[in-house]
């Protein structure tokens, strides 16, 4: 039943989605990429990138769009479809919505626990670890073109990497606009 | 909780909703970008929070799981207006994602057989990849990580980049890991 699996898989994504953005990438690519083959990874890539450039955070634009793009492969109608879009996006906020609802009673005590103080002196540098291995995943050759098939592809996908690398990294260029330079460069090599 | 008598104990389902909708449609390229204009619009304009629980609401919206700013909209709608205005307040933070995201899967599956689109593509694709693996290093000093600690992140990575380990695994290991680590080194 693949409304439930959708349901389940995004619920799971909402609820060990700890460190923001970047973190959940690595989480959403394990259920859909991995686990479901909702998405090549490929395709995974491209929804990465229509949320950079997109309002919205990548946890939303995924469930919305997996949500649709799964229930369409599988057969159904475009109203099944939305059904499905907004049942991901419910699932993948679901867990904020009970768990923050049960902190705001306990407000300030819950951030000044010793014990929650203890549990994210590991977790939040797994969490680092978690974004590295999203971004080691998707260094493929559906990203990047291989050194044997596509060697041309390979040199100028490497090149970008590097120089959005540096630009984000040392000088904090914006992602909205290095996408879009990235995009242009696209444009003009190929 | 709070001695300011300036902070607001009441908005509409419709304010709310309004305001975080405005909050989710300028949160683009996701992170922490978005956080002077909750600032300013729940702060400064609406006074639906004082200046020092926001840095608290930051730490918790920050810890919990799940998304940041839909986190910061469900404490905030239900500490004025209970369930539904948490709920209000989600839906609008949720929105403008949803329909943008929506009218692109209605149309990207034609849209994507133009090769002008797939030459876009791929020069995006690296650059995305890039951008994912940029805050790792920005991040690390934030999260305090440093030589006795980077072996977390490293074997996190590997695990997950080579073994294929699920990440919620690398979750619950840290979290329990970190608790039980605490407890013990207090003991001693």
């Amino acid at each position: 039943m693949i409304f439930l699996k959708l349901f389940y898989a995004f619920f799971k994504i909402g609820l060990f989605g700890f460190g923001g953005g970047y973190a959940m990438i690595s989480m959403i690519q394990d259920e859909v990429v991995s686990k479901h083959h909702w998405l090549t990874s490929s395709e995974f890539t491209d929804i990465v990138a229509i949320s950079q450039v997109t309002p919205g955070a990548i946890g939303i634009n995924t469930a919305t769009y997996v949500g649709f793009s799964s229930i369409s492969e599988a057969g159904y109608s475009s109203v099944f479809c939305l059904l499905g879009s907004l049942l991901a996006t419910f699932a993948v906020v679901l867990p904020s919505f009970i768990l923050m609802i049960i902190i705001s009673r306990f407000f300030l005590q819950y951030s000044k626990k010793q014990a929650v103080a203890d549990i994210f002196s590991v977790l939040r540098p797994a969490v680092i670890g978690l974004i590295a291995a999203a971004s080691l995943t998707l260094m493929n050759t559906e990203n990047f073109g291989s050194l044997q098939n596509a060697p041309q592809q390979f040199y100028i996908s490497s090149g970008i990497f590097v120089a959005v690398f540096i630009s984000a990294w040392k000088y904090r260029i914006s992602p909205i606009l290095l996408t879009f330079l990235a995009g242009i460069i696209g444009l003009i090599v190929y | 909780m709070e001695n300011n008598n300036n902070i607001a104990h009441s908005a509409s389902y419709w304010q709310l909703f309004a305001t975080f909708f405005k909050i989710g449609l300028f949160t683009i390229g996701g992170g922490y970008a978005m956080i002077p204009l909750i600032e300013e619009e729940i702060i400064e304009r609406h006074k639906w929070i004082g200046k020092e629980d926001f840095l608290d609401l930051m730490a918790i919206a920050q810890s919990v799981p799940g998304i940041f700013a839909i986190n910061i909209s469900i404490f905030i709608g239900y500490r004025l207006r209970k369930k539904r205005g948490a709920t209000a307040s989600m839906l609008g933070c949720v929105a403008p994602s949803v329909i943008i995201i929506l009218a692109i899967a209605f149309f990207f599956k034609h849209f994507k057989d133009y090769p002008i689109v797939e030459r876009i593509f791929k020069g995006i694709r690296p650059a995305v990849v890039a951008l994912i693996a940029a805050p790792v290093f920005r991040m690390a000093s934030t999260a305090k990580v440093g030589w006795y600690n980077a072996w977390i992140p490293v074997t996190a990575a590997l695990l997950i980049w080579l073994c294929g380990v699920s990440p919620i695994y690398i979750i619950i290991i840290a979290a329990t890991g970190g608790y039980l680590y605490g407890k013990h080194k207090r003991k001693v």
